[in-house]
């Protein structure tokens, strides 16, 4: 998405290998099928138990008066904060003129759409009236940090979208002639989606115009969703939430739980996709170092966030401090910030760690603990309000998820899991423009330097 | 009865009733004949059931007289639901209700509890008010305290609340409408008090509910309007008493707004035994204590006994006073009431 270009003139035989490659994977394989059956298979059981919810009330999750707010609303954060992998690695990284973030841009994409878009409905499985969602466009007041999360969710959905086909039209171009074994139904709709796409310099200009202007709007969006995201907890006087830093606090968390989820990804995309050639080592070992960049800042933010507090011990702070450290929540507290944090982030430190296939592991064991890590936000802050929790069955004092709740955030996963892969299976998942343009690119500088690429 | 009186009548059936009522009136002067007076009260009202039934009812109209009217014209003005909302949300003008809690009776008997529990079918775990066991440190004594909503000038919950379900009436009270609620549970969040409950299943008294409903559809297929009216009362939701509860909704203290508007105390002062709670007009500067009925200054009872409110360092502004527990008139369990690490929760 470089703004150089502005006329598309690739060399034709790159364009014709690139284009094979990356359009091979493309189509309803039978493994496809398989995947979408199991994960329907596993929504249907899922929306089953979100059904009993709905009949019988969030009696059946173990939320209760005092902690009223449980894994729905943590399962919320961390969708919000994966969804921000997008504005990362296509806007930052990319606004900054880094190259070798095109063939990921796409990749950071999808997990953007597919998170945000369901990050809506996880907020609404928690709710108790669900039946009165347009309670909030009727009545909704404007003075809210709910109405400024609706407002801007929304918005970074749309532009993540956005963000999503602009640069796929070119792609649908290319590939509609090529798509000789897939079905009509397919070669149609990239006949539509393409909008008569003919590679003009006229049809560049203005597309690589409104990804800029998109690439600069999604920046403060992105900001905004998180920062609001955080407001519903720090705008509250609860010890744990009552806190000037948690807007950058959760926005540092979400670079690093989005940018290991886009690292799982991936290493799926280049295994399963035959996509070596595009995916290389070397897209490893960059993403491997942005992960330690963000966990080092996030790690800041931690020491900041737990320590500060910590000096003082005031009152209610010190209990919930207590139960982080060495208490009730303390082996989750520990295992999220060694193990899901700071020993990752350390072995990463070490290029033999930033190979694919270990990397991939350290990014699936910081993702878990960034699920974990907003659990630990959420819960235990609820578990110490500043009166006494008195008079109460006992489940109402400490806070366990029941099996339906498990099964409802498990529901909302499988949806996120659906759309990524109905949009990796029914478009490109690398920018074969970009690609080409590029390859040409590098071959004109080999013509005159020998340099081998970097992707071969 | 004079002639005037007489003539207003439209039959000899009307004025035979009339000059009854009459009768009774004087009856009832003679204070000595109260229980025929009451036998003839019982029998007349049969007897008047009966009439009614024959397709007219009697009534006064606006310039006292008294009329009657066929059954079938008649239309109840009892407040209805969207009535029930306008007022509920107004509130009462000029007033600013405030309540004294004093910590020195309070010898846990939880009579508020029960009453409130009752008046607004919450299950005994279901707190709109909760008397707490309180012992700010392991040297200083421990004290029971009553933990209304506090009703705050400057409430957290409302200013979260994405819908203004929960909302701050001019009187002063902090009230829940459970038709507009979407069970997000921000204000429970947002509450420092813990003042607010969720309806995380039917509430206690669903079936009640339902068969209200059943019966109303009942008596309007049948057209038994009248009575289907009277069921109406109990079906419409009271935004002042917040009945009927509702699943997926926030509950809370509502100062009993419902009992304020009748000029009655809220159900909790009044079911006090120990004379711990004062209710009143901050306006008048008048509280008056639910047990002994006396009124006193709000302005000196608070001077003069220090008192003080609840976590006013987060400004909220509550309109809960507490009085200290000193020279408790009780015996208090010798025993510290705090945990070996020395916390509450």
């Amino acid at each position: 998405m470089s703004a150089s270009v502005d006329h598309f003139s690739p060399d034709k035989n790159k364009l014709n290998k690139i284009a094979e490659d990356i359009l091979k994977p493309v189509g309803f394989s039978k493994s496809f099928m398989l995947w979408m059956g199991f994960l329907t298979m596993v929504f249907l059981i899922c929306g089953y138990a979100y059904g009993i919810q709905l009949e019988k009330g969030l009696i059946v999750t173990g939320m209760r008066d005092f902690v009223s707010w449980g894994m729905y609303i943590a399962n919320f954060v961390f969708f919000v904060a994966v969804s921000l992998v997008g504005m990362l690695i296509s806007a930052v990284l990319g606004l900054i003129g880094y190259k070798w973030i095109k063939p990921i841009a796409r990749i950071a994409e999808i997990v953007a759409v597919g998170f945000a878009m369901v990050a809506g409905l996880v907020i609404v499985v928690d709710m108790g009236r669900p039946d009165r969602v347009h309670h909030v466009f009727l009545y909704g007041r404007v003075q809210s940090p709910i109405l400024w999360d609706v407002t801007v969710i929304t918005t970074y959905m749309t532009i993540s979208i956005l963000l999503y086909f602009l640069p796929l039209i070119p792609d649908l171009a290319i590939a509609k002639g090529r798509m000789n074994n897939a079905p009509k139904w397919l070669v149609n709709l990239y006949e539509i989606l393409s909008l008569k796409w003919n590679h003009s310099s006229k049809q560049f200009k203005i597309l690589m115009k409104s990804m800029r202007i998109l690439l600069i709007l999604v920046v403060p969006t992105a900001f905004g969703i998180h920062t609001v995201t955080s407001w519903l907890f720090a705008a509250t006087s609860r010890s744990g939430w009552d806190s000037t830093i948690f807007g950058p606090y959760f926005l540092t968390g979400a670079f690093v739980a989005g940018t290991a989820a886009v690292v799982i990804l991936m290493f799926f995309y280049r295994n399963s996709f035959k996509l070596e050639k595009y995916l290389t080592d070397d897209h490893f070992d960059k993403m491997g170092k942005l992960l330690v960049l963000t966990a080092l800042v996030y790690l800041y933010f931690n020491i900041n966030e737990y320590l500060v507090p910590a000096l003082k011990m005031k009152r209610v702070d010190a209990l919930h401090l207590h139960a982080l450290f060495a208490g009730h929540h303390a082996f989750l507290f520990w295992a999220t910030q060694l193990g899901g944090l700071i020993i990752p982030m350390i072995l990463m430190m070490f290029k033999p760690f930033r190979k694919p296939g270990v990397l991939t592991f350290l990014a699936v064991c910081v993702l878990i603990g960034a699920w974990f890590k907003r659990y630990i936000i959420v819960i235990p802050t609820m578990e110490h309000p500043n009166l006494p929790i008195q008079g109460v069955p006992e489940a109402f004092m400490v806070y366990s998820p029941t099996v339906i709740e498990v099964a409802v955030t498990l529901m909302t996963f499988v949806m996120s899991l659906m759309i990524i892969t109905i949009l990796s299976k029914v478009f490109p998942i690398i920018p074969i423009w970009e690609m080409a343009e590029e390859a040409s690119h590098e071959g004109d500088a080999e013509a005159s330097k020998t340099e081998s690429l970097p992707a071969e | 009865m004079s002639e005037d009186q007489k003539k207003k009548f439209t039959s000899d059936e009307e004025y035979q009733k009339a000059t009854r009522r009459d009768f009774m009136k004087k009856l009832g002067i003679i204070g000595g004949a109260a229980v025929a007076g009451s036998a003839a009260l019982v029998a007349g009202m049969k007897f008047e059931d009966k009439k009614g039934k024959d397709g007219y009812i009697r009534a006064v109209n606006d310039d006292n007289e008294l009329i009657t009217v066929p059954k079938s014209e008649i239309k109840y003005l009892k407040p209805d639901f969207t009535e029930l909302q306008r007022r509920g949300r107004e509130g009462l003008k000029g007033r600013k209700w405030v309540m004294v809690i004093n910590l020195a009776k309070c010898r846990n008997a939880r009579k508020c509890v029960e009453a409130c529990q009752s008046a607004h079918h919450l299950r005994p775990y279901e707190y709109h008010i909760n008397t707490l066991k309180m012992q700010d440190g392991k040297e200083t004594a421990p004290y029971y305290m009553p933990k209304p909503c506090q009703h705050c000038d400057n409430p957290p919950c409302t200013a979260v609340c994405p819908v203004n379900a929960t909302f701050k009436r001019q009187d002063g009270i902090v009230l829940i409408d459970n038709e507009r609620c979407i069970g997000c549970r921000f204000c429970i969040a947002a509450c420092p008090y813990s003042a607010r409950m969720f309806h995380w299943e039917q509430p206690k008294n669903h079936e009640e509910y339902m068969h209200h409903e059943e019966e109303y559809e009942e008596l309007m297929h049948h057209g038994k309007i009248n009575e289907a009216a009277e069921l109406k009362a109990k079906i419409d939701y009271d935004i002042e008493l917040n009945v009927p509860q509702k699943k997926g909704t926030i509950s809370k203290c509502l100062f009993s707004a419902d009992r304020l508007r009748e000029g009655k105390m809220p159900y909790c002062v009044s079911a006090c035994p120990n004379g711990v709670f004062y209710f009143g007009d901050e306006n008048e500067d008048a509280v008056t204590n639910g047990t002994t009925k006396e009124t006193v200054r709000l302005s000196k009872l608070l001077r003069d006994n220090a008192g003080y409110r609840l976590l006013p360092e987060l400004g909220t502004q509550p309109r809960v006073y507490y009085l200290p527990p000193k020279n408790r008139l009780f015996d208090f369990p010798e025993e510290s009431i705090l945990p070996e690490d020395g916390h509450h929760s």
